[in-house]
């Protein structure tokens, strides 16, 4: 909650009408040294990443390594129940084989990606994280509407209250404000 | 006795209680459908009662007399073990020798005694449940004078003083009596009542062959027949591997030469003319549909085509066809003199039976394929003819009724149960409250046989003492300690009478005990000529125009004594596979001509009388004639028998007993849903039943074989091999299974096989774990039948196994398809994927609302499986694990051939199921899947069953073909 | 790469007639969705709530008299060990098809129409599935010993599942695929109840969709992952859909009895379930659209793609049934002959002829664009495949239990009243389940129209 925490300003925010108008303001502001910057909108805009020099997402590799281990937490299952645990004749079959252990082996991969997936997206993205200081922006709601918003982070060097608001408004932003928390 | 007269009384109170009176009064199929809702807080109430009753009853169970178990070895009884005792089961003129198996003091199960010469071994269907009717808890529970409740002890004091006189107005009136001990009190209350007398009635009985025999011989005789020895056999109307005969023996005889092990071996042959399609004529080589009125002709046909008896016009009324079957049945016969033998059945009249005798004769069989001894010639239906004109007269005063049912089953003509009324004491000893008790002055509980002290003699004249298993458990008594007490006989506990009728020493007397037989009777062997004169002298029965009613004993109620048993209502008729119904059985051809399809209702006149009843189609039946299954349409009886069926005495008169002609047959409007165990009755020309003949055989012994089709089969993993220990197969030879249901019932009792009543019958949930399927093949006018008992087939790659998710049936090391009941969830996934369908699932509590009494006779060996599991056979896997510990304790390693009898196996009075080790060359079952004839049923699925089949040889005569 | 930020260029080929109509602005689709659940109740809801309530409650009744009393209740016998049962469990799972295959593949492939209707296609899916778990649940004898179906180690006999089981493959199969499905939807629903969180007027409202968005802002590295995630999610649900069904098929195809054991069931099986998953996603749709007016959104484009789609499927289900026949002909396997020479001619054959009307004749009427484009038309049409569909499990199922090996044990199935309350009940629940999600959640993906609304305008 706002009251909760000490009031300071954590950053500023800009407001656009337009995603190209939002990316234009953010290749603007990266020339001009700034660092810390970060875009709020209602939908993924095409181009945001390179604008902010984010690196790729690296949830692929953490589903990769979580599809392997179902599959082999499968098989293991499959072959040490049939085989080791519990070995029974049944209908003239091997205890364990191959043929029959897909299906389910298939199903726990999917199972244990889909899972990591999920959980990396949340863990990577740092959700869940209910309060956030820009949500007490005046116009943070557009963010989840129609409204296309640049953030710049208060401990970015390059940050200062006038020239930074000065920059945005320049920029076409049609809002500019400190939020605080 | 003490608690066990609180339990009594206490029962009896409920019993009076307007809703108990309600709950017995309802139909079975409601009863039926209860299965499916909650047990009523009555039923609730009446399951407690008796079930405390009992615990009280359990320590006064054992008789105080002293009988003898079949110990070996172990002469005390060992808590758990079960001890086995010899006994006789008695039906109609027949008995037939018992081992009982007995636990904890409550009989379980019945077996044929080997050392009796009318079972040797083997146990009928009807033997088999009657262990049922022992725990029937519908049965008399009480002396009652009128409505009132009394005792024994009161009956006592009014039997002192009312049976005073010399006997005048008193008569007796008890089925045939074959049993010696009560021969002799008979005798002595007919000494005590000059004035009395004393009338035996079946319903079935043996009257006409009787009959037969004096017009033929002109003395009463008893044919005893040598299928053995007969390599020609001709039936007519004689179902003698059925109803018509004490069966199990002749069965046994007559399989030993069907099973042919070799090309060379020599196999009999059988014709059958019969009108209704019976075991026999299933197993005969050639069959020949003709209506029961037209078969004496036949016969008089036959001794003249033998140049027995001058030409007659008889000839005159066969067809060609007719005719020609005739001369070549004829031919056959000429030319096995002294080999062959031929049977008439006990519906023919007096005349054909004489014929039979005199064509034996000429054919030089007497002495070698038949046999007589002496009989007396008393005929049942006469004498309960006068007994009823005499009460029409008012002329008898007291009727003292042991056992039988005369107001159900007496010919209708005599209109006994009207008449009952014009006696001024009716006295009536009886199993259950039927038709009879309620017209009875003073009902006494009849003592059921395995509670009781008795001897009976088999038809051969082999004596058997009956011991009690238990005390009797509503203090029935014995026609014999009845007829005892009123006749004040030395002797009146029925030990005490059986006892100082065989007299002799102690040791004696207990071997008897253990063996089930007493050896002192002999009955003397005749010798009779036939006087050809008095036959010829004799008119052949007046030919039938229109159509012919045919009564006959019904395979699952007999003349209607076992209508409250469960398990008979609920076995199949081996033909028909009805169940819980009889029907008017006619040819296709007749139900055309009537107008009728199977379900619609006929009505039926004869004599002036007429009966309601759905017509059922039976392919083979003999056209113009229908057949009526006696024994339904109960209307006072236990739960389980009230109401099911149609009830056909009204037609049967005391001169036309055997069939009748019909003064009219029509369809009336409405219809009877059958409830059929079978709906499809052809092969579809699958190779499932194989069937070849001698001939073939002869030509090309790999002739089963070619049926089959090659296969070449192969898995694509590599299998378990079974070459270690024990592993169970089963042979079964279709050459010897007749198809009666013996099977079936044996199974039924030892692994506590629940029935599931008519309306979950007819939804397909019958529960029996072994089935009889049968196919007919050919014309529907003239189709053969074909038997093939059916159980789990144990195989070695189980379908079932796949597919079940928790593995709730897996292979045992010795290569049984175990099923663990516990394990298992009810996902059906095995059912639906077992090829033979013989997994059978408990849709509903079967157990539910059985009656506490009953439970008693369950098998403690066998786990009760509850509602939403799977079950199926296991090879008697109890039975298996029983011998290994026996085995064990006697320290063998091996366990010896033949040591382990599955319940079908040891039942089977054909020997037609073999069970054993596979993995020894000299197993019986091995040696018999090395036979060429061997095949297993849907071998190309590569699913290996272990039980395979011994394929069917029919021994066709190439002049008929 | 596939992603949700459109380059203007992949929409060329798309742009007519356009996705969203009405010159809707961004705000316009927020308030026109958001709108839907923000609003007051309507009575109407009421009412519907109200009937497929009490179906549910009967559902309710239905399957606590089958576990007090036993399987018997239903029609089941022997050889018919399955009968409804599990021919309402393929079915319902069959419909729960088409929600994944809308929002996985169709993205993949970057059909950009599918973002109006694969929020609702896929909850569709959940509820669907919801169902169909019912059935393989309680169609055991003893359904409280159901969870050995699960690889818990049992108490009392320590055994284990047997893995060679088609029925255990499903058990995995069915759990993940509803997982899964699960997890997709509501990676989908997160920056949209963001936004209803944001719109929120009630401190409940606030609170409540405060925890379930977790906070998500839209921010820069939100999307970067989230589109990571999404399209994984796609990559995996793709053969995981293909999958479920085709595993299902193995129930059948597995097993030895003549009319199951045959090859052909998996690509059957899952064109079968497609088919009849479009045919539940286009009755719903109409409905919605109808009722909450999102002519603008659900364009007749989106209608008709959808019917060309069960077109396509339907006639490959079509052509399934006949390489069926043709085999079973071919195959010389008399026992397999027979099947289907029972099932066009046995007791069953008015089932048989229902399904082949239902599945393959009435699909073929979109044929022609009139009936594509006619909502009345298709909506007939939609139900009359849903009933077919029905149909063609129970021919499946039924027809080949029903006479198998041994004509000694053959038989006949007749449902009773249970096994009909039973189904109609779970149709209650189905659709109790959308009510409540078209009236609490945005039953259209509102960021990811938006999205296509941009790529629209910039293709202008």
């Amino acid at each position: 909650m706002p009251e909760a925490v000490s009031h300071k300003v954590q950053g500023m925010l800009g407001d656009f009408p337009t995603p190209e108008a939002l990316l234009d303001a953010i290749h603007a502001l990266r020339a001009k040294g700034y660092s810390r910057l970060d875009a709020l909108t209602p939908f993924p805009v095409h181009g945001m990443e390179e604008a902010l020099g984010e690196n790729p997402s690296r949830l692929g590799y953490i589903v990769a390594a979580a599809g392997l281990a179902g599959a082999a937490a499968a098989l293991l299952l499959q072959w040490w129940t049939g085989a080791v645990a519990y070995p029974l004749v049944i209908g003239g079959k091997p205890p364990f084989a191959f043929e029959f252990s897909i299906p389910i082996t298939f199903e726990l991969t999917v199972l244990f990606s889909a899972f990591a997936a999920v959980l990396g997206l949340l863990v990577l993205n740092g959700l869940p994280e209910l309060y956030h200081p820009v949500m007490n922006a005046s116009r943070f709601a557009g963010a989840t509407d129609d409204r296309f918003l640049l953030v710049v982070d208060a401990a970015d060097p390059a940050f200062h209250l006038e020239h930074t608001a000065e920059l945005l408004r320049a920029l076409g932003s049609e809002h500019t404000e400190v939020f605080e928390g | 006795m003490k608690t066990g007269k609180r339990y009594w009384r206490s029962l009896g109170e409920l019993s009076d209680t307007p809703q108990f009176r309600e709950w017995l009064h309802r139909e079975f199929p409601e009863n039926a459908s209860e299965w499916t809702n909650h047990a009523s807080r009555r039923t609730m109430l009446r399951l407690m009662a008796a079930s405390f009753g009992l615990a009280g009853l359990a320590a006064c169970r054992r008789p105080t007399e002293h009988i003898f178990p079949l110990a070996k070895g172990v002469e005390d009884y060992v808590p758990g073990n079960p001890l086995f005792y010899s006994t006789a089961f008695a039906l109609g003129s027949a008995a037939f020798g018992l081992h009982v198996e007995t636990h904890d003091g409550r009989p379980t199960k019945i077996e044929g005694n080997p050392n009796h010469p009318a079972s040797l071994g083997a146990a009928s269907a009807f033997a088999q449940a009657s262990i049922l009717s022992l725990y029937d808890p519908d049965r008399t529970r009480s002396v009652r004078q009128g409505r009132r409740r009394s005792s024994w002890e009161a009956f006592g004091e009014f039997a002192k003083d009312y049976f005073r006189d010399d006997g005048d107005g008193l008569r007796f009136l008890s089925g045939e009596v074959i049993s010696p001990s009560l021969e002799a009190v008979q005798q002595h209350a007919l000494q005590r009542f000059p004035r009395a007398r004393w009338i035996e009635y079946e319903p079935v009985s043996q009257d006409q062959a009787i009959a037969g025999a004096e017009l033929a011989f002109g003395r009463a005789v008893r044919s005893h027949y040598q299928l053995e020895k007969a390599d020609v056999v001709l039936a007519l109307d004689c179902d003698f591997l059925g109803l018509d005969a004490p069966s199990l023996a002749y069965t046994r005889a007559f399989a030993s030469r069907r099973k042919v092990s070799a090309p060379k071996s020599e196999m009999n042959r059988l014709y059958a003319v019969e009108c209704n399609y019976s075991l026999t004529g299933a197993a005969a080589d050639h069959r020949l549909q003709m209506r029961a009125s037209k078969m004496a002709l036949f016969l008089a046909a036959l001794a003249a085509e033998l140049k027995l008896a001058p030409e007659m016009p008889a000839r005159a009324q066969l067809s060609d066809a007719e005719l020609r079957w005739l001369q070549a049945v004829a031919k056959d016969l000429a030319a096995h003199r002294g080999r062959s033998l031929i049977l008439a059945g006990p519906r023919q009249p007096a005349v054909a039976h004489a014929w039979a005798h005199a064509l034996n004769e000429l054919l030089g069989n007497f002495g070698t394929t038949v046999r007589f001894t002496a009989a007396e010639g008393k005929r049942q239906v006469e004498q309960i003819r006068e007994l009823a004109d005499e009460m029409a007269a008012g002329r008898v005063k007291t009727l003292v009724i042991l056992g039988g049912n005369p107001a159900y089953d007496a010919p209708a003509d005599l209109d006994f149960s009207s008449r009952l009324t014009k006696v001024r004491t009716v006295i009536r000893l009886g199993l259950e409250e039927d038709e009879t008790s309620a017209l009875a002055h003073w009902l006494l509980p009849e003592a059921h046989y395995l509670e009781s002290w008795g001897d009976v003699r088999a038809w051969d004249g082999a004596v058997t003492i009956q011991q009690p298993m238990v005390a009797p458990l509503f203090g029935g008594r014995t026609a014999a300690e009845v007829a005892a007490m009123i006749s004040g006989y030395p002797y009146q506990r029925a030990y005490d009478i059986v006892r100082n009728r065989w007299g002799g020493a102690e040791a004696a007397w207990r071997k008897a005990l253990h063996d089930g037989l007493i050896a002192t009777e002999q009955v003397e062997e005749v010798k009779p000529k036939t006087r050809l004169d008095r036959i010829l002298a004799t008119p052949l029965p007046p030919s039938v125009d229109g159509i012919e009613i045919v009564f006959q004993p019904d395979a699952s109620v007999w003349d209607g004594r076992f209508a409250n048993n469960g398990w008979l209502q609920e076995a199949p008729d081996p033909i028909t596979k009805l169940t819980w119904d009889n029907a008017a059985l006619l040819a296709p051809s007749t139900a055309r001509t009537l107008g009728v399809k199977s379900g619609d209702m006929l009505l039926i006149e004869s004599a002036g009388r007429q009966i309601r009843i759905p017509a059922m189609i039976l392919p083979g039946h003999a056209a113009g004639s229908i057949t009526l299954p006696l024994g339904y349409g109960r209307t006072k009886c236990g739960r389980v028998g009230r109401g099911v069926g149609f009830n056909v005495y009204p037609l049967r008169t005391s001169n036309a007993m055997g069939f009748a002609a019909a003064s009219s047959v029509r369809k009336i409007p409405g219809s009877h849903r059958f409830s059929l165990t079978q709906e499809h009755h052809s092969m579809e020309g699958r190779p499932i039943v194989l069937e070849t003949t001698m001939e073939e055989l002869r030509k090309d012994p790999r002739a089963v074989e070619k049926k089959t089709g090659r296969h070449e089969l192969f898995s694509l993993y590599k299998e378990p091999t079974y070459d270690q220990g024990n592993q169970w197969g089963m042979a079964i030879d279709l050459s010897a299974c007749t198809g009666c249901n013996a099977c079936l019932l044996a199974c039924q009792a030892e692994n506590n096989i629940p029935i599931v009543g008519k309306a979950q019958v007819a939804r397909g949930r019958e529960m029996h774990w072994i089935r009889l399927d049968r196919y007919f093949e050919g014309s529907d006018e003239e189709p053969s039948i074909v038997f093939q008992p059916m159980a789990c087939q144990q195989c070695e790659n189980a379908p079932c196994e796949n597919v079940c998710p928790v593995a709730a049936t897996s292979h045992s090391p010795e290569g049984l398809n175990d099923m663990a009941y516990n394990r298992c969830i009810g996902t059906r996934y095995c059912a639906n994927n077992c090829p033979y369908k013989v997994r059978r699932f408990n849709f509903l509590d079967w157990h539910k609302d059985l009656d506490a009494l009953q439970k008693n006779q369950y098998n403690p060996d066998v786990t009760v499986r509850m509602r939403g599991v799977m079950e199926k056979c296991n090879y008697c896997v109890q039975r298996i694990q029983e011998a290994k510990i026996k085995a064990k304790a006697e320290s063998r390693r091996a366990l010896r051939d033949g040591e382990i009898l599955t319940a079908c196996q040891q039942t089977c009075p054909a020997e037609a199921i073999v069970f054993g080790n596979l993995n020894d060359p000299n197993s019986k079952v091995s040696k018999l899947k090395k036979q060429a004839r061997n095949y297993q049923v849907l071998a190309e699925l590569n699913v290996k069953p272990r039980t395979s089949y011994l394929a069917k040889v029919r021994n066709p005569n190439p002049e008929l073909a | 790469m596939a992603d949700l930020a459109i380059r203007p260029q992949d929409m060329q080929q798309e742009l007519n007639p356009p996705l969203v109509t009405g010159g809707l602005s961004y705000r316009d689709i927020t308030e026109k969705v958001s709108g839907i659940c923000e609003s007051k109740t309507p009575r109407s809801w009421y009412i519907a709530i109200g009937v497929t309530g009490s179906l549910t409650a009967v559902l309710g009744l239905m399957l606590a008299y089958l576990v007090a009393n036993g399987i018997g209740v239903w029609g089941n016998n022997s050889p018919v060990g399955w009968a409804w049962d599990i021919t309402n469990f393929v079915f319902w799972i069959g419909i729960g098809h088409a929600g994944t295959l809308i929002s996985a593949i169709l993205f993949l492939f970057r059909q950009r129409w599918r973002t109006s209707i694969n929020r609702a296609a896929e909850a569709m899916t959940l509820f669907a599935v919801a169902c169909a778990g019912i059935f393989p649940l309680f169609h055991v004898g003893r359904p409280w010993r159901a969870y050995w179906l699960f690889p818990v180690p049992n108490t009392d006999l320590n055994m284990w599942q047997n893995f060679r089981s088609p029925l255990l493959w499903d058990v995995f199969a069915v759990s993940t695929y509803a997982t899964v499905s699960a997890l997709f939807w509501y990676v989908g629903l997160l920056p949209d109840l963001a936004t209803l969180r944001d719109r929120a007027r009630s401190k409940l409202r606030q609170w409540v969709f405060g925890f379930l968005s977790l906070g998500w802002r839209g921010s820069a590295r939100h999307w970067k992952h989230y589109e990571a995630a999404y399209l994984i999610l796609a990559g995996l649900s793709t053969p995981l859909v293909l999958s479920v069904h085709t595993i299902v098929s193995f129930d059948f195809a597995v097993s030895v009895i003549p009319g199951w054991h045959t090859t052909i069931f998996p690509p059957y099986f899952v064109a079968g379930a497609i088919f009849s998953g479009f045919a539940m996603v286009i009755t719903l749709m109409v409905i919605a659209r109808q009722v909450l007016r999102l002519e603008n959104l659900i364009t007749l484009k989106h209608l008709d793609n959808m019917c060309k789609i069960i077109l396509a499927t339907g006639s490959i289900v079509g052509y399934s049934y006949a390489v069926e026949f043709f085999t079973a002909f071919f195959s010389g396997n008399p026992y397999e002959r027979f099947t289907f020479l029972n099932r066009a001619t046995g007791p069953y054959a008015w089932a048989v002829w229902t399904m082949f009307t239902c599945n393959v004749f009435a699909p073929q009427l979109f044929w022609f664009k009139k009936i594509r484009t006619s909502v009345p038309a298709m909506f007939a049409i939609s139900i009359v495949v849903n009933i077919g569909m029905w149909f063609e499990r129970f021919v499946i199922i039924v027809t080949s239990l029903h006479r198998d090996y041994l004509p000694a044990s053959w038989g006949y199935f007749r449902p009773t009243v249970v096994d009909v309350l039973t189904f109609t009940g779970s149709i209650g629940l189905f659709l109790t389940l959308f009510l409540l999600f078209a009236r609490f959640l945005p039953i259209i993906a509102v960021s990811e129209v938006k999205s296509v609304l941009h790529a629209q305008n910039a293709g202008h």
